[in-house]
């Protein structure tokens, strides 16, 4: 007994051993140098550099694709050191507690116009940087940014519903479905505030931005009447969820969906007519990075035409890189849901940050929310 | 200088190195104390007692009365949770001292097997087995049954915390009971005492303090259960842990979950407090 019980650990080890193997051996972390538009030097090899960014929000060598940081490792010899947040939040209270240090950030807008209102974050000469012409002229001074001084877009998206068709009868053209009683213990909403409290505001054809006690009481009412029918409030579960069909409505990122596509083909997405939410992600550089020239230097980097590419295809977000929009081989090359036509663009409305009385204001009804 | 007077000397000479060695030894454990559990301590009671700007107030604690319910519901969920484990593990406990040596280790081991493996990773493997399109309920699907509806319900929560705390509590009665001399139930057969009278008046006594050291074990960390809960109950549980993690994930609300990991923290240490005094009379484990 004893004898086969310890053979059959040493067979289990085995095998872990050899699948982490073949996963490492594939490892793709090598771009073409003549694709290379910038410059890249040793001159900071040695160093680290911490990267703060979204879960799941970079190509990552997974399935042959691109492993970014790795190819920035091997570019430039410097140390990436790469952690992950679910929320602007997280990464706000992280940021803030003065526990931690970081060199990038990714965060949204909102939380960017914050950032740099509290004086968080570095100046960046953008202009400087020999990638910037790729960016899209529409995803330059935007309102968090206006003189692109301290950021630059990573990636630009919007927020829409997903359903399985399977499991909803029609088509759906309203965020009102995700309070459809037909649909109870089928439905998915954000697990944070300021996403899941938007749905509601479309609805009541609120201002995303209301400093309006008021109209987040009312918001609040009507997240509260949704509890009921609610199977889960979920980031980025959201995957396995819609993915397995275990649920049927889910409010998400258009470019998750089309991720989420690839594994359900009975997934179907639409931007609701109330409107919704429009969001860039930038890239940037707060106040206490301890490895400034790297953080530059990968921010550039992002900028990459490859590198860009190689994102784009991951994540399958809208890219502000015009050098990837007009590439040959992207596969979401005009695509209707990242690059809708002007006249299929929904209605949008850019969170904006919120003065911190507003905020506590929300986030303790968001509480009660949860709790109802 | 008489003999004795010198043997003084030298035993309390002996006694002060002793103790410098043992406060040499003991250094690096206190300094651990302090930053590790200590300090983060004060840091929530300091959060509990102030608000956001950092002054001091007692408006968290007069919040207190929002999360009743909350409280409660961990509370009926922990000891449904600890119950059930204690009536699982008794009887496995008991029939594993009565194999054999290889028998019960190769048993302990597999006992062991999940504490091996993250939490989180377990708790999302149960999830993905009892979704509504689960592992589960497409097996019943292919055998013509209908499907069951076991993702977010309370008895979803209570079988994840049960699965994850159950060798908390075959640990300790393990321990106790393989102690237990089997000449103590012969004897008492010999003078006529029948199965259940064997059972609550030799067994359950001499094995009381693995029962409370295990129940300790499983209902303390049910009772601050989050992870769990949210992913198994969906939001028809709202446990405490919940509550304190939505909380302190805001930065405006961080203080009132200071404040309730503060109260939970209280009340879990006057829990083990009784269940001490318990184990005192029985001269058991101490937690």
């Amino acid at each position: 007994m004893k004898r086969v019980l310890s053979f059959l650990v040493l067979c289990a080890m085995l095998c872990a051993l050899l699948l982490s193997a073949s996963s490492c051996g594939e490892r793709n972390d090598t771009i073409d140098p003549a694709l290379l538009k910038g410059e890249y030097n040793q001159e900071l090899a040695g160093t680290t550099l911490k990267v703060y960014n979204w879960g799941e929000y970079i190509s990552d060598g997974a399935e042959g694709s691109l492993d970014v940081n790795a190819a920035f490792e091997k570019l430039t010899g410097i140390e990436v050191v790469y952690e992950t947040y679910d929320d602007n939040e997280t990464m706000y209270s992280n940021l803030v507690s003065g526990a931690n240090y970081y060199d990038i950030l990714i965060p949204s807008d909102y939380m960017i116009e914050r950032l740099i209102r509290e004086e968080r974050l570095e100046q960046v000469d953008v202009a400087s940087l020999s990638n910037y012409q790729y960016i899209d002229d529409q995803y330059k001074n935007l309102y968090f940014d206006p003189d692109n001084a301290y950021s630059v877009p990573y990636n630009v998206g919007m927020v829409g519903l997903i359903y399985n068709t399977t499991m909803v009868e029609g088509t759906i053209d309203s965020w009102e479905a995700l309070w459809d009683e037909t649909y109870s213990g089928n439905i998915l909403t954000f697990n944070n505030p300021r996403d899941a409290f938007a749905l509601a505001q479309l609805i009541l054809g609120q201002d995303v931005n209301t400093t309006d006690h008021a109209d987040w009481d009312a918001a609040a009412e009507l997240l509260k009447e949704q509890s009921p029918v609610l199977q889960d409030r979920v980031m980025d579960e959201v995957f396995n969820k819609m993915e397995g069909g275990n649920a049927a409505l889910a409010p998400y990122y258009a470019g998750d969906y089309l991720l989420m596509k690839e594994n359900n083909p009975d997934l179907a997405f639409v931007y609701p007519k109330e409107g919704v939410n429009i969001f860039c992600d930038s890239v940037c550089i707060p106040k206490g990075c301890q490895n400034y020239d790297a953080a530059v230097l990968y921010m550039n980097f992002l900028m990459e035409p490859e590198v860009a590419l190689a994102n784009a295809e991951a994540l399958c977000y809208a890219s502000p890189n015009t050098e990837v929009v007009s590439h040959e081989d992207y596969t979401y090359k005009d695509n209707e849901i990242l690059y809708p036509a002007e006249e299929d663009m929904p209605k949008v409305q850019w969170f904006h940050d919120l003065d911190a009385e507003t905020v506590e204001y929300y986030e303790t009804l968001w509480v009660d929310v949860i709790n109802s | 200088m008489t003999d004795a007077k010198l043997r003084g000397v030298r035993e309390r000479k002996n006694r002060t190195r002793k103790k410098g060695v043992s406060l040499l030894l003991n250094f690096p454990y206190l300094i651990w104390l302090c930053l590790f559990v200590i300090i983060p301590m004060f840091i929530v009671v300091v959060y509990a007692f102030t608000d956001r700007t950092g002054a001091f107030t007692l408006d968290n604690f007069q919040k207190l009365g929002i999360y009743k319910d909350n409280i409660l519901d961990s509370f009926l969920y922990a000891l449904i949770a600890t119950a059930v484990t204690l009536v699982l593990a008794y009887p496995f406990a008991y029939f594993m001292t009565k194999r054999s040596e290889a028998t019960q280790r190769v048993v302990m081991m597999l006992v062991m097997l999940p504490m091996w493996m993250n939490l989180l990773i377990l708790t999302y493997s149960i999830m993905n087995i009892i979704e509504a399109n689960g592992i589960i309920n497409n097996l019943l699907a292919a055998l013509g049954l209908g499907k069951l509806q076991m993702i977010n319900t309370p008895g979803a929560v209570i079988f994840g915390m049960v699965y994850n705390y159950f060798p908390y509590m075959v640990l300790p009665l393990y321990s106790v009971l393989s102690k237990i001399d089997p000449a103590l139930l012969e004897a008492a057969a010999d003078l006529g005492s029948g199965g259940l009278s064997r059972f609550r008046r030799v067994l359950l006594p001499l094995s009381a303090p693995g029962i409370i050291s295990g129940v300790t074990m499983v209902f303390v960390p049910s009772v601050s259960t989050f992870y769990i809960s949210q992913k198994l109950g969906g939001t028809s549980v709202n446990m405490i842990g919940d509550m304190i993690e939505a909380l302190v994930n805001r930065v405006s609300t961080r203080n009132l979950g200071a404040m309730l990991s503060l109260v939970l923290m209280l009340v879990i240490l006057v829990c083990i407090m009784i269940m001490n005094r318990f184990s005192d009379r029985e001269g058991g484990i101490m937690l």
